[in-house]
């Protein structure tokens, strides 16, 4: 499968296998008026099977979202057909308005303008804690 | 420090210099009488409570401000719909400092992003009500003189009790503590409190369900109620409840200066029996509740 090489944009790499696309609604790529490649299950010697995102424009991409979602992401921005920078991806330390507390007996589950803040509470099993309630997040609850 | 949201936001040393501050105010109270004339605290209490509210009222009162506020959502305008935010921005203009009781978790969070003035949580749902943690250290350090090589006991429902949460967080900072936990397998401690408060720091800890057993150990009893709407069951409930009331035969094995502590409000789980027991600390730790207030108040209020 052939994708077109881009001149100037960004490659985000080294996503996991089939978070591409949630990746890819958290940063909003749909907004955009270029062209955005999703590519799914790449061939990876790293990682077995990757997703690779490809955008054919320079935007500023939210670092915290990626590092959020995985922070073994790689994202190169390119220019002129060459990669001018690898930005470096960490875990951030605190997320706003990526993800919503699920406490009903917390304090953003009645006062819908207050931004849902959670903070990295435990790098080594990435656990981020609601702000306001410290409720643990849990993706799949 | 400029709000109290959360006991773990203090540190020994802060939290030694309350304690001293609550110990000079109980033996100088007439030092104290006017250090917060023309101050106002307003107590923000959007669900009821006796004791809290009372005693940062008291608190107040007797460092020589005044008091204002209201007791329940319905009388503010919480009950229109407007946020903690706005209100607390509003109540900001008018006093010095807020005590906040909210049934919603991080409330008083919000409230001190956007006061303006110092907030003490004064109690976030189940969550956090760091006023009691330091009424109960104040007590404990009263009652015991010191916080090191002290074994605790804690009984009762250690699952979702927040003062024994918050009291066994801030206890495990000091040297040589043992903790005993007294609770039915169905409120037994939660794990993550267990784990980040105990087992990480390697603390002697012992789990029971058979308070008399462990009783001749203690040098703290720390009572907690066992609600009926915890228990899955009414069998268990019934089969387990008395197990956990403290009753004079119960305490026939225990240290003669065992301290016996409640946050109150207690319902059955201490016979009335025990009240006049020399070990009995419950109500003196209520009275420490209205010290240690007074210290907090001024702390904040950098007098």
């Amino acid at each position: 499968m052939n994708i077109d090489g881009i001149t100037n944009g960004l490659v985000i790499d080294h996503i996991e296998a089939g978070k591409g696309m949630e990746l890819y609604n958290a940063l909003h790529l749909g907004d955009l008026e270029c062209s955005v490649a999703l590519i799914k299950n790449v061939v990876s010697h790293k990682m077995g099977k990757k997703d690779i995102i490809k955008v054919d424009e320079v935007i500023d991409v939210d670092l915290n979202v990626l590092g959020f979602i995985d922070p073994n992401i790689t994202v190169n921005t390119i220019k002129n057909n060459e990669i001018v920078s690898k930005a470096h991806i960490e875990l951030p330390q605190k997320v706003t308005n990526i993800i919503k507390c699920k406490n009903p007996r917390c304090i953003t589950s009645v006062e819908q303008e207050l931004p849902h803040v959670f903070k990295l509470t435990d790098p080594e099993k990435r656990i981020y804690r609601c702000v306001y309630c410290e409720t643990k997040y849990e993706e799949n609850k | 420090m400029q709000n109290l949201i959360d006991i773990l936001e203090l540190s020994t040393a802060e939290i030694d210099e309350l304690i001293d501050r609550a110990n000079d105010i109980i033996a100088h109270p007439e030092e104290y009488r006017e250090k917060c004339k023309y101050k106002k605290l307003a107590t923000l209490f959007f669900e009821p409570s006796t004791r809290t509210r009372l005693s940062f009222e008291a608190a107040m009162l007797d460092l020589g401000g005044s008091v204002m506020g209201f007791s329940e959502a319905q009388s503010s305008s919480a009950a229109k719909g407007e946020s903690v935010a706005d209100t607390v921005r509003t109540v900001g203009c008018y006093a010095d400092i807020i005590a906040m009781r909210h049934p919603k978790e991080g409330a008083p969070l919000v409230a001190s992003m956007h006061a303006g003035v110092p907030v003490i949580n004064a109690g976030d749902g189940g969550h956090n009500h760091p006023t009691q943690t330091l009424t109960d250290l104040l007590t404990i350090k009263r009652e015991k003189g010191h916080f090191d090589n002290l074994t605790i006991g804690v009984c009762g429902d250690l699952k979702f009790g927040r003062t024994v949460h918050s009291l066994i967080q801030a206890m495990s900072r000091y040297e040589g503590i043992k903790f005993v936990l007294i609770s039915p397998e169905e409120l037994k401690l939660p794990s993550y409190v267990k784990n980040d408060a105990i087992k990480k720091k390697n603390i002697p800890y012992e789990q029971t369900t058979d308070l008399v057993s462990v009783m001749p150990e203690l040098d703290i009893l720390y009572m907690t109620r066992v609600q009926r709407e915890r228990f899955f069951n009414e069998e268990d409930y019934i089969r387990l409840k008395d197990s956990y009331i403290l009753t004079p035969d119960k305490l026939t094995t225990a240290k003669q200066d065992l301290t016996i502590m409640h946050p109150l409000p207690r319902v059955n789980e201490i016979s009335v029996a025990i009240d006049d027991d020399p070990r009995a600390a419950y109500f003196r730790q209520v009275k420490n509740g209205k010290f240690i207030r007074m210290a907090l108040i001024l702390k904040l209020l950098g007098l």
